[in-house]
């Protein structure tokens, strides 16, 4: 009985921190199927989240969801922003160009915010940390049902926007062919900054989901978090939404799974171990369908 | 006597890098006509179609369509000025539904105001279409596919059409298929610039013909004349 009830524990408790992971591969999985480059910078993107709930919260006092009102624009205009000063410009070069844009933006927004705040880790402290939510005898953690909360509306979101407006129907369009969205009338290098303006803004949505959970430090704390969602996204199959949601929750699952019953301090090695059995076996990965051209 | 021309094409050269591949090329499209641009592998012609759909910009000369100047205007722009492009390989969105495809075709605001209508009218062109329209474009066979990329092109509603190699990839039976359709789009009165190597089926169904060779025009004038001239039959059409 107490083993059932800890594994429900653990099951719920990736299923929240995976959601989370879900949110930083999806914003990640767009930007590479409408630009075919992976982002180095959307680690950063998702530390920068966790600051600006930080900063809100030691200048305002603000409670870090409270901080999503302005993570939310502010992510989609500073990647609209980025795209337009820095990506759009080197569009026609070759996939390296931009892959190494991407990695110089990485080192200046890790050492930017090293600069301002000093390398120690910050983290924000709220009251209901510890408070935990029983369903019997499993108990889940109050922040963890909030970052999952946030999660699922998010990607609901994204889910309707891209499945149900012109615009989502014309980003998709432009992610399948390039050629055919601009042939239809679509201003694909429009799409792309628009695209990397949402992926902005789901990565800094998922730092203020995490900031409770995890310690944010300038400079390391990004290139992990950039490795984690590039495992989500080849773990479900690259280049599509909600293959990226199950790579993200599969990650979540390893990782909480792995710390529970082999030991905790693995953690992250558990997530990577995974991957590469399954780029071993199924190198397209775990949803992936091979890719069809027309 | 023609009348006022959609499309003008005087004197461009085209071509990449350091490299010309089209040389003082001309060529016009009335309204109404079927026009045909032929000529064999390498020799020019998807470079023609790549410069007046705005992929790439000309060297020098001009091309004026619907009376204006469009040298330099991007795809997109382009289709914004009423021309569609069928392009080599179709470029559909394979994971889309052949709906959801239909729908993209007619992206621009004048084209959405009346997409119902033109959903019904490229219906009644191509009757097959709503037969598929739930499936997944990638997993239509190559001749349902050129049909879903010229009806997508029409959602447009454009002022004019260009295709590229429709006939690449078919069967003998689906290339005749492609044709047949071709000629019914161009019997609505669209005017319709068609790029092939299938120098006889062209020539079967336009009006009028250019004939490139290495960059170069070597012949133009009606399709009729141009099926009986020596050069044509023993180059093209093997006889």
């Amino acid at each position: 009985m107490a083993e059932l009830v800890s594994l429900l524990q653990n099951l719920s408790n990736g299923l929240l921190i995976g959601g989370v992971y879900a949110m930083i591969g999806v914003g990640l999985t767009l930007i590479f199927g409408v630009m075919r480059t992976i982002n180095f910078a959307h680690g950063d993107f998702v530390v920068m989240g966790m600051y600006t709930a930080f900063v809100f919260n030691m200048i305002l006092g603000w409670d870090p969801y409270f901080s999503l009102l302005v993570a939310l624009p502010a992510g989609f205009l500073m990647g609209v922003l980025l795209e337009r000063v820095v990506l759009a410009p080197i569009v026609d070069k070759p996939h390296e160009t931009s892959l190494l844009a991407t990695l110089g933006i990485s080192l200046i927004i890790g050492n930017a915010l090293l600069l301002i705040f000093g390398g120690e880790s910050k983290s924000v402290h709220v009251d209901y940390a510890s408070m935990a939510l029983s369903l019997g005898e499993v108990k889940i953690s109050v922040i963890l049902l909030i970052a999952g909360g946030v999660t699922a509306l998010v990607i609901g979101g994204l889910y309707l926007l891209l499945h149900y407006t012109e615009f989502g129907r014309s980003i998709r369009a432009t992610a399948e062919n390039r050629l055919g969205a601009e042939l239809v009338g679509i201003n694909t290098r429009r799409i792309q900054g628009a695209v990397f303006g949402l992926g902005m803004m789901l990565a800094m949505t998922a730092g203020v989901a995490l900031i409770p959970l995890l310690f944010a430090t300038p400079t390391a704390t990004g290139p992990i978090l950039t490795l984690k969602a590039f495992v989500v996204i080849v773990l479900g199959g690259l280049g599509r939404v909600g293959a990226a949601v199950a790579g993200g929750l599969v990650l979540g699952m390893v990782e909480v799974m792995g710390a529970a019953y082999i030991a905790s301090a693995y953690r992250d090695a558990y997530g990577l171990l995974f991957f590469l059995i399954i780029l071993l076996f199924k190198p397209e990965g775990l949803f992936g369908r091979s890719v069809k051209r027309v | 006597m023609m009348s006022q021309p959609i499309l003008t094409v005087a004197h461009v050269d085209l071509g990449y890098g350091s490299l010309k591949v089209v040389f003082d090329f001309s060529l016009q499209v009335a309204e109404g006509e079927l026009v045909g641009l032929v000529g064999g592998n390498g020799s020019g012609k998807s470079t023609v179609l790549r410069a007046i759909s705005g992929m790439i910009r000309p060297w020098s000369g001009q091309i004026l369509f619907d009376g204006k100047e469009v040298s330099g205007a991007k795809p997109h722009q382009m289709a914004m000025r009423g021309l569609a492009h069928v392009p080599m390989g179709r470029q559909l969105f394979p994971n889309m539904s052949v709906h959801e495809n239909l729908m993209l075709g007619a992206y621009l605001p004048e084209a959405r105001a009346r997409r119902e209508e033109s959903l019904a009218q490229v219906h009644e062109l191509f009757p097959d279409l709503a037969k598929y329209a739930r499936s997944p474009a990638g997993e239509l066979s190559g001749g349902q596919q050129q049909m879903v990329a010229i009806a997508r092109a029409l959602m447009l509603r454009p002022k004019m059409l260009i295709m590229d190699e429709p006939s690449l990839g078919l069967s003998p039976i689906l290339v005749k298929e492609v044709m047949a359709s071709i000629r019914r789009v161009s019997q609505t009165g669209l005017p319709i610039l068609l790029v092939e190597q299938n120098v006889k089926q062209v020539l079967a169904v336009s009006d009028r013909a250019y004939v490139l060779e290495n960059g170069k025009q070597v012949l133009d004038g009606p399709s009729r004349d141009l099926e009986g001239d020596p050069m044509i039959k023993k180059a093209y059409l093997g006889l």
